[in-house]
């Protein structure tokens, strides 16, 4: 278990989800009306939307709940697949939006969907060598996928940011964490295509299950804790199956993954998907709970967290929007507008 | 392209950064430079809230050039809660879902997409309030 020498946890958080929903039926209709579907719906970015403006909003959100101003930031990272330009940092852009430019260390990372936890426990070495007193993860994601992969049916976008900071002014203390990471081939994309492929073979085992168990069960050890001593946990979500599963395998109950479970609705957020159900958990959780956080990126790895909520909580959550207000503002669209949407016409 | 001037006016359109009169508490927007013979230091930089109330609107279904793509869509003068108007397009807002006095926050927002080779220019929008 990794553990900073400082005790750190999260002092603000924020999520961002577009207001736009394409239901998997509709892709479905055009697809393959015969089988079942990953998920209800799925988040779709509206034509001005990308990872820089939904890292913006969320990072808006963690900044009025942690009650700083911008330039006590140390760093802004932005942990995603799509981001908007190749040679030309999010973190850049959406430093200058907050106000937390020049004197701030950005940087964007990448690992499929966990580039977000990648600059969460980096985060966490920052701010608990003393390096930083606060520094800001973000992971946001407008994922793409084939016209007629089983991809389409779930590549969403959303993006969740964390500010974390010293423990003492935390609403959620982070007691360690474990990264578990192997060379694992079960989805990838090339530089230069616009659509990702599956490593069939890999998807479910090795890659999600086993990589999420691996994380998870050495943070459980190490930490002498059992599932049911959570109050909470949360998987990543690529799906709706995939976190019910592997939380009935680690011996979590439906109950504890409940709040936390957003891709019925949502879709697979991709770098933010499990970080947007942990910050579902924090609009309801109370003091002294505690929660269990698994991410999981293809390639493959998964980071695991546990988390003890603080006194700060309650008040807190109130200084910005709560997931539900995101997700209720739900707006319907067809697969035409969809299809405008995401550049998938030819025009040209 | 314009690169110096879409750099020229990033903290205005990213994040709503005007004025405000260090005597006065005075706020404007956009930024201007001191008038001749004014002194240099009557007005700071300010970041306006981002609240408003949709003054005026109209709908747009002929784009000007480099909007080709985004008709129908709104326009609105938005007056600021410190005072200062601004004309702004309207985004996650329905046609016929807005009305004069709606209370409308900023959000940073993709305005344009220079092409394959070029900038995408980034600024504010104003929507219905997610509360």
């Amino acid at each position: 278990m990794m553990k900073p020498e400082r005790p750190v946890g999260i002092t603000g958080y924020g999520v961002y989800i577009p207001r736009f929903r394409i239901a998997a039926r509709e892709i479905a209709r055009i697809w393959d009306g015969t089988s079942g579907t990953p998920v209800d719906s799925k988040s779709v970015p509206g034509p001005d939307e990308d990872t820089i403006t939904m890292s913006i909003e969320a990072a808006r959100n963690a900044l009025a709940r942690a009650h700083i101003t911008p330039d006590r930031l140390s760093a802004v990272w932005v942990g995603s697949e799509s981001h908007p330009y190749s040679v030309k940092p999010s973190g850049t852009l959406v430093a200058e939006a907050l106000g937390a430019t020049p004197w701030v260390s950005t940087a964007d990372w990448e690992f499929a969907c966990k580039a977000g936890s990648e600059a969460l426990t980096a985060a966490m070495g920052m701010v608990g060598s003393g390096m930083a007193e606060y520094v800001l993860a973000i992971g946001a994601d407008t994922a793409q996928g084939r016209p007629g992969d089983a991809l389409e049916y779930t590549a969403a976008a959303g993006a969740a940011a964390l500010i974390v900071g010293p423990a003492m002014d935390a609403v959620a203390v982070i007691e360690g964490t474990t990264s578990y990471v192997t060379d694992t081939p079960d989805f990838f994309r090339r530089a230069d295509t616009a659509y990702p492929v599956h490593g069939h073979r890999f998807t479910g085992e090795p890659a999600y299950f086993g990589t999420v168990r691996s994380a998870a069960e050495k943070l459980l050890r190490d930490l002498g804790a059992k599932p049911s001593d959570f109050t909470y946990a949360v998987f990543h979500q690529p799906n709706t199956r995939f976190p019910q599963t592997v939380a009935r395998q680690l011996g979590f109950t439906p109950q504890q993954i409940a709040p936390g479970l957003l891709s019925p609705k949502i879709g697979n957020a991709y770098s933010a998907a499990a970080l947007l159900g942990l910050c579902a958990i924090l609009d309801v959780a109370q003091p002294g709970d505690t929660i269990f956080v698994t991410t999981y990126g293809s390639g493959a790895g998964s980071d695991a967290y546990a988390l003890r909520v603080t006194d700060a909580l309650p008040e807190r959550r109130e200084r910005a929007p709560l997931t539900a207000a995101y997700l209720a503002r739900e707006t319907f669209v067809d697969y035409a507008v969809y299809v405008k949407w995401r550049g998938k016409l030819v025009m040209e | 392209m314009d690169l110096a001037k879409h750099w020229r006016l990033r903290h205005a359109r990213y994040r709503l950064e005007g004025q405000r009169n260090r005597f006065t508490g005075e706020v404007r927007f956009p930024p201007a430079p001191p008038l001749p013979g004014e002194r240099e230091d009557i007005w700071e930089p300010y970041i306006l809230k981002g609240r408003g109330r949709v003054y005026s609107f109209s709908v747009v279904r002929q784009p000007p050039e480099g909007f080709e793509d985004q008709p129908p869509y709104l326009v609105a003068l938005v007056r600021l809660d410190e005072g200062p108007m601004v004309t702004a397009q309207l985004t996650d807002c329905d046609l016929d879902q807005v009305a004069i006095d709606m209370p409308v926050e900023m959000v940073t927002r993709r305005l344009r997409d220079l092409g394959p080779t070029g900038l995408i220019v980034y600024g504010y929008k104003f929507r219905p309030i997610v509360s």
